[in-house]
């Protein structure tokens, strides 16, 4: 009796050392997979310093900001929305609707965590849940270690706030051209996710099109134009998104576009 | 500023948490309706769209050079482009036009 206690208890003891090795591996690899992500990230989160300088945030708030949220569309609509003076009510809602692509993406990894691990790991996994940690973690084989989403995490978000930090004070160093040349960054980050999938869905590429000329008309028309920007990419958004998808639903494969 | 800013990061930090806790800790089945996967699939594209143009216009110091950064951005997303290098191929295209201008 006692001869088999002693054998379960090895066995416990080989399997948690086993599971122990595996996350460690998992973490390994999540630092290696984020790597180019961080330095991404860090040329990003400079330009966007910068904006928050320019809108009046100081190096603290402005790395509070970054390291609290996480989204480069979201963080940089918010700096326009502070300048104007938005409400905090419009600031929420303009959040929400921005940053909805991310509902869509954690649905979409609320299946592939593995069902093994421990139910809190969902609470952590949803902080790093960004259009490229969420591209990289729905990419791994099988089911998903939450390690490997940490070991991205722990090499990006740092560079994603450094960089935020760097930009607010350092960004005043860098010559006239250099902001200039920096200040398009985002927008051709925006442009990176929304161009290589429009290229083989013509009903996508028409989408982003009628999107850019309607901002356009929102932009230049006389009683619209007075919209705030917050609430004109809300409009847009739901009304575009909207009648896409009640005239041309996707397929259900189509619908799990990783963005 | 009639805002406090630390209210505006609390705020717009929550929400965005909330965004992405609530279908990971909730959700654990598939989503069926047809219509709500394709507006949720149709709505970054959308939103990004409309924040790109015409914003990316007023993003320099010139109209001229936005568009050739707009431009070439498009150009290399279209051939397949990382982030990263769309990104840094249209801040090059901005620096290099605006030498001449």
């Amino acid at each position: 009796m006692s001869m088999l206690m002693l054998q379960l208890q090895y066995f416990t003891i080989v399997k948690e050392n086993f599971e122990m090795k595996d996350k460690k591996a998992w973490f390994k690899k999540g630092i290696k997979d984020g790597i180019p992500i961080a330095l991404g990230y860090f040329a990003i989160s400079f330009s966007l310093g910068i904006a928050a300088k320019n809108t009046g945030l100081t190096a603290i708030q402005a790395m509070l900001m970054s390291l609290t949220n996480l989204t480069a569309t979201g963080e940089f609509v918010a700096l326009g929305l502070i300048s104007s003076g938005a409400t905090y009510l419009e600031m929420a809602v303009t959040q929400l609707v921005i940053n909805l692509r991310y509902c869509l993406m954690s649905c979409s990894l609320s299946q592939k965590v593995d069902p093994k691990a421990p139910y809190f790991h969902r609470f952590l996994l949803s902080a790093g849940v960004t259009d490229e940690i969420f591209g990289i973690s729905s990419n791994v084989e099988g089911k998903l270690s939450p390690f490997y989403s940490y070991g991205a995490m722990c090499v990006a978000v740092p560079a994603w706030t450094f960089g935020t930090f760097l930009g607010v004070t350092a960004g005043n160093i860098m010559p006239a051209r250099v902001l200039s040349a920096l200040s398009i960054a985002l927008f051709g980050m925006f442009i990176a996710i929304i161009v290589p999938p429009a290229k083989d869905d013509k009903v996508l590429a028409g989408v982003i099109i009628i999107s850019m000329l309607s901002a356009t008309l929102f932009y230049y028309l006389p009683v619209v134009s007075k919209i705030s920007s917050g609430f004109r990419i809300i409009i847009l958004t739901v009304v575009i998104a909207g009648i896409a998808a009640v005239l041309f639903p996707t397929e259900s494969e189509e619908a799990e576009h990783e963005i | 500023m009639k805002f406090n800013i630390y209210l505006y990061i609390i705020i717009m930090a929550s929400v965005t948490y909330l965004i992405r806790m609530l279908p990971l800790t909730l959700i654990r089945k598939e989503i069926k309706s047809k219509k709500i996967r394709s507006f949720l699939y149709y709505v970054p594209y959308v939103t990004l769209s409309v924040m790109t143009f015409p914003a990316i216009l007023s993003s320099t110091e010139s109209v001229w050079s936005a568009l050739a950064g707009f431009i070439i951005a498009i150009i290399i997303a279209y051939r397949g482009g990382s982030l990263v290098k769309v990104s840094m191929g249209s801040c090059m295209a901005v620096f290099l036009l605006e030498l001449f201008i």
